[in-house]
C-alpha cells in the first residue's frame, strides 16, 4: 500500500477548521455542563428528598443510555416538542448534559468526603446547609475533583466526534468531508487519531499544572 | 436557681439498643462556669452535643432563656437558635481554605448578614481577645493545636452565643500548649461568659468551675462546688475517678 502523502499535507489545514469546531463544542459544553454539574451535584446532597430523587433519575437515564440515542433524542426528537436548535446548539446542548451527569456524581463524591467536623463546625455556628455546601464543603473539594473532571473532560472531546452523524463539521466530520471526495481513509483517519492524541494530551497537561497550583488544605 | 440561662429537663439519648444519657436534668446560671467531668463513655460529650442540637435528643426538653429549643420551624430558625450556642470541638474543626481572620468572620458574614468589612472587623476584636491578633493572616494549616484552637474559640464568640460549650477543648493538643487555650477560657469565665466544659482539666476545673458535675452511665451521679466534690466526693464512682486521675 502506498500512502498518499500529497493528501495529507493538503488534510492538515483543512482539519484546522474541524478542529475549532471541536474546540469550541468541547469548550461549551464542558462550560455549561460543569455549571449544570455542580448545581446537580449539590442538589443531589441537598435536605430536600425530591430533589435528590430528581437528580439520581436524571443521572440514571444518562448512564444507562447511549450518548448516540441522547444526541439523537435532542436533535430529532426535541423539535417535536417545539424545542428546536441547528446541529451546533444541538450538539453542545446534547454533550453538556451528558456530561452535567457525570459531573454531579464527581462533585457528590468529592463534597461528600470532606471530613464531618467540617460541616459541624458550621453548623454549630448557624450556617444553613446550603451554605455549607457551598462555602466550607465545595472549596475544600476543588483540588480532589480535578483528576476525574479531567477524565470527564477528555470523554467530553472524544465523544464529540459522535457529533459527526448529525453533521456538526467538527473535526471527525472535516475528515469524513476529505475522505468521501477522495477516499483515502487511511491517510485521514490516522491523522485525526493524531489529532485528538494530540488535543488530550495538551489537555491532561494543564489538567495536571492545574490540579499542582490548586493547595491542599 | 436565678435567672438560669438554659434549663435541661429529663433529656434522654439513645444510639441504637444504647443508651447513652438517661434523664439528665440541669439548669446553668448566667455566668456561671459548669465542668462535666468522667469516664469516657459517660455521655458528658453527648449531653453538650444534645444542646445544640448537634445530635437530636431523645426525649426531654431544653430551654434557652425559658424558650424551648426546638427542631421544628425553618431551617433558619433551627439555624438561629443553634447560633446562641458557641461550640469549641476537641478537634478545632477550622475551616483550612480560610484564614484565622475569615474563620471568625464567615459566621457574621453569612449567618448574621454582616457586612464583610463589618465582620471582619469584629473578627478581629475577637481575634484580639483571644490573642491571635499577630496571626489574623495565616491559614489553619500554618497554626500550632493551641492557636487554632483559640480561633475556634474567637470563631465561636463571634456569634455573640448566650453560652460557650467546650467540648474536651484541650485533649488534642500537645501537653505544652494547654495552657494557653485553658488561660483563655479563664480569662471568658472570668468576664462573665456563661460556660458549660467537658474537660479532663481538674486543675482548671478547680480553679475555674462554679459547679462540677460528674456523670457516669448517662446520668448526672453527683454535682456540686468543686472544693466540695473534689475533697470529699461521695458516690463511690466519682472516688474511683478522681482517685485514678490523681494518681495519674
Amino acid at each position: 500500500m502506498t500512502i498518499d502523502w500529497g493528501i495529507i499535507f493538503k488534510s492538515i489545514p483543512l482539519l484546522g477548521h474541524g478542529v475549532v469546531v471541536t474546540l469550541q463544542v468541547s469548550a461549551l459544553a464542558s462550560v455549561l455542563g460543569l455549571m449544570l454539574g455542580v448545581v446537580l451535584g449539590l442538589c443531589s446532597l441537598s435536605h430536600s428528598r425530591p430533589l435528590r430523587w430528581i437528580v439520581a433519575g436524571y443521572v440514571d437515564f444518562i448512564r444507562g443510555t447511549p450518548l448516540l440515542i441522547q444526541i439523537f433524542l435532542v436533535f430529532f426528537a426535541l423539535p417535536a416538542l417545539g424545542v428546536r436548535f441547528d446541529e451546533f446548539w444541538a450538539g453542545v446542548v446534547a454533550l453538556s448534559l451528558n456530561s452535567a451527569a457525570f459531573v454531579a456524581e464527581v462533585v457528590r463524591g468529592g463534597v461528600g468526603s470532606i471530613e464531618r467536623g467540617q460541616s459541624e463546625a458550621a453548623t454549630a455556628i448557624g450556617m444553613r446547609h446550603r451554605q455549607i455546601l457551598i462555602y466550607i464543603l465545595l472549596p475544600q473539594a476543588y483540588r480532589q475533583m480535578v483528576p476525574p473532571l479531567t477524565n470527564e473532560l477528555i470523554s467530553l472531546v472524544k465523544n464529540s466526534s459522535l457529533l459527526s452523524v448529525i453533521s456538526v463539521y467538527e473535526l471527525t466530520r472535516a475528515g469524513q468531508a476529505i475522505i468521501s471526495v477522495h477516499f483515502v481513509p487511511f491517510e485521514i483517519y490516522t491523522l485525526l487519531a493524531l489529532y485528538y492524541y494530540v488535543l488530550i494530551k495538551v489537555l491532561s497537561w494543564l489538567s495536571s499544572r492545574l490540579e499542582r497550583r490548586l493547595p491542599t488544605w | 436557681m436565678v435567672n438560669p440561662v438554659i434549663q435541661v429537663q429529663d433529656l434522654s439519648k439513645s444510639f441504637g439498643d444504647n443508651s447513652v444519657l438517661r434523664r439528665v436534668s440541669m439548669d446553668v446560671a448566667t455566668g456561671e462556669t459548669v465542668v462535666i467531668i468522667g469516664a469516657s463513655g459517660s455521655g458528658k460529650t453527648t449531653f453538650l452535643r444534645c444542646l445544640n442540637r448537634l445530635e437530636e435528643p431523645g426525649a426531654g426538653t431544653i430551654r434557652l432563656d425559658g424558650n424551648p429549643v426546638v427542631n421544628s420551624g425553618s431551617e433558619k430558625q433551627i439555624a438561629d437558635q443553634r447560633s446562641q450556642f458557641g461550640f469549641v470541638f476537641q478537634r478545632f474543626n477550622l475551616f483550612p481554605h480560610f484564614s484565622a481572620l475569615d474563620n471568625v468572620a464567615i459566621g457574621p458574614e453569612k449567618v448574621r448578614g454582616m457586612s464583610k468589612s463589618d465582620a471582619r472587623a469584629l473578627a478581629a476584636a475577637e481575634l484580639k481577645r483571644v490573642h491571635m491578633s499577630d496571626h489574623a493572616m495565616k491559614r489553619p494549616v500554618q497554626l500550632s493545636g493551641g492557636q487554632q484552637q483559640r480561633v475556634a474559640i474567637a470563631r465561636a464568640l463571634a456569634m455573640k452565643p448566650r453560652v460557650m460549650l467546650f467540648d474536651e477543648p484541650t485533649s488534642a493538643l500537645d501537653p505544652e500548649l494547654v495552657q494557653e487555650v485553658l488561660d483563655v477560657m479563664k480569662e471568658l469565665a472570668n468576664g462573665g461568659m456563661t460556660m458549660v466544659v467537658v474537660t479532663h482539666e481538674m486543675n482548671f476545673a478547680r480553679e475555674v468551675a462554679d459547679r462540677v458535675i460528674y456523670m457516669e452511665n448517662g446520668r448526672i451521679a453527683e454535682e456540686g462546688p468543686p472544693e466540695i466534690l473534689f475533697r470529699e466526693p461521695k458516690s463511690p464512682g466519682a472516688q474511683r475517678f478522681l482517685r485514678h486521675l490523681t494518681h495519674e
